[in-house]
């Protein structure tokens, strides 16, 4: 993180405050005279991220606090968990962030596969690098049809998406037998090996998705509304974002340099050239603009791999995958999701299940700065502020 | 009251159509159900899916989704329904006007699902409100909730403006509001609402 460009001259703390809760003195005073209309936005509320509320205090359009309300989704992901085996553990993390449930499988895989020691076949490590940048091309292109639905644009471009969403989906149902919930990975590999017919398929499809990101391009990067609505709209600094621990596309729009396929160099990904797109107006424009440059790098990827691949097992024959008793200790896997830094931080006692589970959710954490990209803008901006920030409320309530 | 499905089939020849009032009650109602936005877990990606253009909910003329409840006629529980959410999802549906239909979509609507065991998940919805379509399916396929559109409609046919089997809308003793769960010292209160639900008995 040495290439951050921090400015000596701006604390972040006083920038925009700590987010502490209602209670704190606003940091934008209101101007008018009467009292401040308070606006609990949520749980039904008409944009597409589930259920999540927003408290909002309006001084006529202008926000003057925001405060968000989640725990409308937990699901006790967490402590479920830590009363069943780790490989029964596997088909949940499907649902903890349901547009992508790949990527959360292959987290959870490499985290157990820290704590127990395990090695996967090189076969294996191409096929999980394919279907996380399949996956993640698929949640770009859902996230900004569900950005562009939240700024009106009710219909055309998340149609668009979801025509390309559901190409990937074939292309997972094929392979595992499910559309949405994979349950793929295992501890030491991946459950079945595609058949050649699969990859030929892969590449008709990943060679006709450069074509849709020309066409959203076409179609949305320079449209007027779009730029009106969300240049100068939601600015996250820099500073802010480290602090806060936000990862993953917010991150890169904010410009900060920090890419987990690049720093950890996990699985096979410094195998691959490509490149990371930064922002540098660190607004919604920006992170809308990652997105889709994130998701050609994600077809470059997918090309190399996919030329690649070579032949062998898709699991390790010496890997263990139910019934084992890891040694105890703690291990903490992490990739770099579509959505951000997705972690499994597992604590085993020896048992066959693991003593303490723990996810490191992208979504929850983006959000805790939800507040101050929204603090003095107009009421209407917070919902594509929102949609930004692309959250999954399975991930962020669990 | 029935026509006659020889004398129908011979008026129609002759440019005269005859129907009976609930048959074009139940025709008009059947073919426009909106359905109300609201998704609530990972079903409602599937509900979205459903919507798009390779599925096409329109062709059963139920695409037009509305933001609120008091223009929708049907709402479908997509995803989990939480001990937080089940009180927000019973005063949504008091809050749509009859007559009003449920689909529970989702194992976890209809039963809690692989959540069931978590102290937080409710264990069905249909412990609360009135369902008349559940699908199985974790999540459902998009050809399952066109499945239950087809089940929901073939069920608006079938009913009656008068004497027993009519509607509850056209009931005037019939249970309007439904009594909206407070979260309780250790649980929901009431557990149940024992006019829609009651404690399955075993018979072993």
């Amino acid at each position: 993180m040495s290439n951050l460009p921090v400015d000596e001259a701006i604390d972040p703390l006083t920038v925009t405050g700590r987010p502490d809760g209602w209670n704190r003195p606003p940091l934008i005073e209101p101007d008018g005279e009467g009292e401040l209309l308070e606006v609990a936005m949520g749980p039904h509320h008409p944009s597409t991220h589930g259920v999540f509320r927003m408290d909002v205090a309006l001084d006529g359009e202008r926000v003057i606090r925001l405060k968000p309300v989640f725990g409308y989704l937990h699901r006790n992901h967490e402590k479920i968990a830590e009363g069943i085996s780790y490989l029964a553990s596997m088909p949940y993390t499907d649902r903890l962030d349901y547009i992508c449930p790949l990527t959360n499988n292959w987290a959870y895989a490499l985290a157990v596969e820290k704590l127990t020691g395990q090695e996967v076949p090189e076969r294996a490590e191409y096929l999980r690098v394919i279907l996380g940048e399949l996956t993640r091309f698929q949640n770009h292109a859902s996230s900004i049809g569900f950005l562009i639905q939240e700024m009106g644009a009710s219909g055309t471009p998340l149609m668009y998406a979801f025509r390309e969403r559901e190409k990937i989906l074939d292309l997972f149902e094929e392979l595992t037998g499910a559309r949405m919930m994979c349950n793929y990975m295992r501890f030491g590999g991946c459950r079945v090996d595609p058949t050649a017919a699969w990859l030929d398929k892969t590449r008709k499809v990943v060679a006709g998705l450069y074509g849709f990101t020309e066409e959203v391009d076409r179609l949305l990067s320079g449209n007027e509304i779009l730029m009106a609505r969300t240049q100068g709209v939601g600015i996250l600094r820099p500073e802010l974002a480290v602090n806060a621990g936000v990862t993953g596309p917010m991150l890169r729009a904010s410009g900060v340099n920090y890419d987990i396929r690049k720093v950890d160099g996990y699985s096979i990904y410094n195998r691959f050239s490509f490149k990371v797109p930064l922002g540098d107006h660190w607004d919604v424009y920006d992170r809308y603009m990652i997105r889709l440059l994130e998701m050609r790098e994600s077809i470059k990827i997918l090309e190399q791999a996919l030329k690649d691949i070579p032949g062998g097992p898709v699991m390790d024959p010496k890997a263990k995958i139910r019934g084992f008793r890891p040694k105890p200790g703690e291990a903490y896997g992490r990739i770099e999701a579509p959505k951000g830094e997705l972690g499994f931080y597992l604590i085993s006692d020896g048992g066959p299940n693991p003593y303490r589970y723990r996810v490191r959710p992208p979504s929850l954490i983006n959000l805790t700065v939800l507040e101050d990209m929204a603090l003095g803008a107009n009421m209407a901006d917070v919902v594509l502020i929102f949609g930004s920030v692309d959250i999954v409320l399975g991930e962020v309530d669990r | 009251m029935a026509v006659d499905e020889g004398l129908k089939i011979e008026l129609g020849k002759q440019g005269v159509l005859v129907t009976s009032l609930q048959e074009l009650y139940n025709w008009g109602r059947r073919n426009s159900i909106w359905p109300m936005q609201f998704g609530l877990a990972c079903c409602a990606i599937e509900m979205i899916a459903t919507t798009m253009a390779r599925y096409d909910l329109a062709r059963f003329g139920a695409e037009v989704f509305r933001p609120s409840p008091r223009q929708a006629d049907m709402m479908i529980i997509s995803g989990t329904v939480t001990k937080k959410m089940a009180p927000q999802v019973v005063r949504l549906y008091n809050q749509m006007a009859e007559p009003k239909y449920v689909i529970a979509m989702g194992a976890c609507a209809i039963s809690g699902g692989p959540f069931k065991q978590g102290y937080n998940v409710l264990k069905g919805i249909d412990r609360y409100i009135p369902v008349d379509v559940h699908i199985p399916g974790c999540p459902p396929r998009p050809e399952a909730l066109l499945d239950a559109f087809i089940t929901l409609q073939k069920k608006i046919d079938g009913q009656h403006l008068t004497g027993e089997g009519r509607p509850r809308h056209l009931d005037a003793e019939a249970q309007g509001e439904f009594p909206v769960p407070v979260q309780g010292e250790h649980d929901l209160e009431p557990a149940s609402n024992p006019g829609v639900w009651t404690v399955p008995v075993v018979i072993r």
